[in-house]
């Protein structure tokens, strides 16, 4: 069934919904578990949308084997990914800067702590990102070092290829995941693809991880697929690669592929004098996990992300 | 007056970015003032103009004290106010939410990084701002309740209200936290206006800069006294007034009106038939120290903040 999160007039005969799907058991028992799956934070992020799609299908085709609730939010940011804007439109703040949100606050502040409140008492979370438009991100999931322990064991069970344990920021404290964990729901977040763009391979693997995982919590009972053995991050370093000059970003190399340091890895070019105006080189030895996807780029713009240390099979 | 290149990165079918900054007097770093570091904040660049014009004059009258450095840096972000972008044109971040900055990160933490370690040594730190929430302050400074914060300083703007707000997360990357953090007295200024130049806003603004210089000992000039006593607000005085549907919006109060309880403030009315959906009521006897500012407006929007009459 479909059911209203957050319900806002908008000036002009419209309203701001954001809706969830939930599916419930065939038959409801005491200790069934709740998971909800978030995704559409950011409106130029879709790769969850196909997750979305593809969990509600096959769970409503094998209804007999739901044993829990699941609650499917496939935009939470239904203005920003109805105008392939990445924050809400015609407010200033990433809504992924403004949780819990606050009753008191603007629209968007408000429209947030609805959504907190409805997800609050879930018993796992999982938060879909799609990197952004400009990089392009293999499956992971992104934890706080303070929420590890508690969060790796689940991250595990999700197919993907990659666990980056992080420090904390002071401004993360104001994401959806900071707000769930502190809440006592479980939440991790997963960056995979690219913005803006479908990736069938990475959203099939996440599918599939995200039925393992139900089924390790006892809300799915049907058949799973064996998932991958993720590389953890722990104690590697992650080697960042930015541009030092402006211009037209051009790899040389694949992506999520073993590099060395010092190894060529692309050019910065400058289409008007024809000039190199950077040759890229990797920073240190490991798996190269995040590369650049947008071309044109100014000094600063991250082009890379290596896990030091690290080895591809 | 010197004027110098403060931060500069190349584009290649661009000019430079160049931000530049003016400074007065020498010896002791004692002023920074920052304006347009939003591509909107032309308000912004134009007080910090008018500042650097009444500063170059007051210099060469040698009314800048011994041992005071000011530098002003009118605008960062020209960049997106040269194409009409209130953010980084390329990523959309925003500039003030990327403080203290990192040299080797992103483009626009470069680029706070590259203003920060400029001005992060002075002693007082003056930023003209705006606001994310569109629509117009009673004129007034605000200070970060870090636990760093002085209100007596932030009086001597002689502005008629210092606005104490309590950080959230997504203030600790703002220019003014990190300021304070470290170890600068920071202040933000909001006039009338941010993206069209309110003349007499910005007079006040000004007044009130080089108001705080003279108290402080840095200028020798004539200024207006300004509000001897400015009222201190925090968050927690504030009383939100809110949009009870969405439609055309009918503003009948601005900031700096008073209002009683149960007055009409405002009204909503049904877009297509003209009829009123809903009338904007204020709950207490106060003083509106904020009013949204559009034709439309949602349900639930923030359409007035009232200072409730003690």
């Amino acid at each position: 069934m479909i059911l209203d999160v957050a319900n806002v007039a908008l000036p002009v005969d419209e309203r701001l919904m954001i809706r969830k799907q939930r599916l419930e058991p065939l038959e409801k028992k005491p200790g069934q578990k709740r998971i909800c799956i978030v995704t559409g934070i950011h409106g130029d992020e879709l790769e969850g949308q196909a997750v979305c799609y593809r969990l509600l299908n096959e769970i409503r085709g094998n209804m007999e084997y739901l044993n829990g609730t699941v609650d499917l939010y496939p935009a939470m940011n239904p203005l920003g990914i109805d105008s392939i804007t990445r924050g809400i439109p015609l407010f200033d703040l990433d809504m992924n800067r403004i949780f819990p949100g606050d009753d008191a606050g603007t629209v968007a502040e408000y429209a947030a702590n609805q959504a907190v409140k409805d997800i609050s008492g879930a018993d796992m979370c999982i938060d879909i990102h799609a990197s952004n438009i400009f990089l392009r991100e293999i499956p992971q999931v992104r934890i706080s070092e303070a929420t590890a322990p508690i969060l790796v064991p689940y991250a595990k069970k999700i197919n993907v290829d990659f666990i980056w344990v992080h420090a904390s920021a002071t401004v993360l404290q104001s994401t959806l995941a900071h707000t769930m964990n502190s809440r006592g729901v479980p939440t991790l977040v997963v960056e995979m693809g690219v913005g803006m763009r479908v990736t069938r391979e990475y959203c099939d693997q996440l599918t599939a991880g995200i039925f393992n995982l139900m089924s390790d919590m006892g809300i799915w009972t049907g058949p799973v697929t064996q998932v991958r053995e993720p590389i953890i991050s722990e104690d590697r370093e992650v080697g960042f690669v930015n541009a030092e000059a402006s211009g037209l970003f051009l790899p040389s190399v694949d992506f999520w592929t073993n590099v060395v340091k010092g190894q060529h890895i692309g050019d910065i070019v400058n289409p008007l004098t024809g000039d190199v105006e950077q040759r890229v080189e990797a920073c240190t030895d490991g798996i190269l996990f995040t590369l650049r996807e947008y071309p044109m780029v100014y000094q600063g713009a991250l082009l890379a992300r290596i896990l030091g240390g690290a080895e591809l099979a | 007056m010197r004027k110098e290149v403060l931060y500069s990165m190349r584009s290649i079918y661009r000019d430079d970015l160049e931000v530049l900054g003016y400074r007065f007097g020498s010896g002791r770093k004692t002023a920074c003032i920052i304006g347009g570091l939003r591509g909107n904040e032309v308000q912004q660049m134009y007080i910090c103009s008018q500042m650097i014009k009444i500063l170059s004059a007051l210099e060469e009258e040698g009314k800048i004290r011994p041992n005071n450095e000011i530098l002003v840096i009118p605008s960062v972000n020209h960049y997106g106010m040269n194409i009409g972008k209130r953010f980084w044109g390329v990523d959309g971040t925003d500039i003030n939410r990327m403080f203290p900055g990192y040299d080797q990160g992103e483009t626009t933490q470069r680029i706070a990084a590259g203003v920060f370690d400029v001005v992060k040594n002075y002693k007082y730190g003056i930023q003209l701002s705006s606001y994310y929430m569109k629509g117009e302050f009673i004129p007034h400074v605000r200070i970060m309740a870090t636990g760093y914060q002085n209100v007596d300083l932030a009086k001597q703007f002689g502005m008629e209200y210092v606005a104490l707000r309590t950080p959230k997360p997504f203030d600790t990357t703002t220019l003014n936290y990190n300021w304070q953090i470290w170890n600068c007295e920071a202040f933000s200024l909001f006039t009338a206006e941010t993206q069209k130049i309110h003349p007499e806003g910005a007079r006040d603004g000004v007044e009130a800069i080089l108001r705080f210089l003279k108290y402080r000992g840095v200028l020798d000039v004539e200024v207006s006294k300004g509000f001897a006593n400015p009222s201190i607000v925090g968050s927690e005085d504030m009383i939100v007034v809110r949009s009870g549907a969405g439609g055309i919006y009918e503003r009948l109060k601005g900031q700096g009106d008073s209002i009683y309880k149960g007055e009409v403030m405002g009204r909503i009315v049904h877009p297509y038939e003209g009829t009123v959906l809903d009338d904007v009521v204020s709950p207490v006897d106060g003083k509106v120290f904020f009013a949204h500012r559009a034709q439309m407006a949602m349900e639930h929007e923030v359409l007035f903040k009232v200072i409730a009459e003690k």
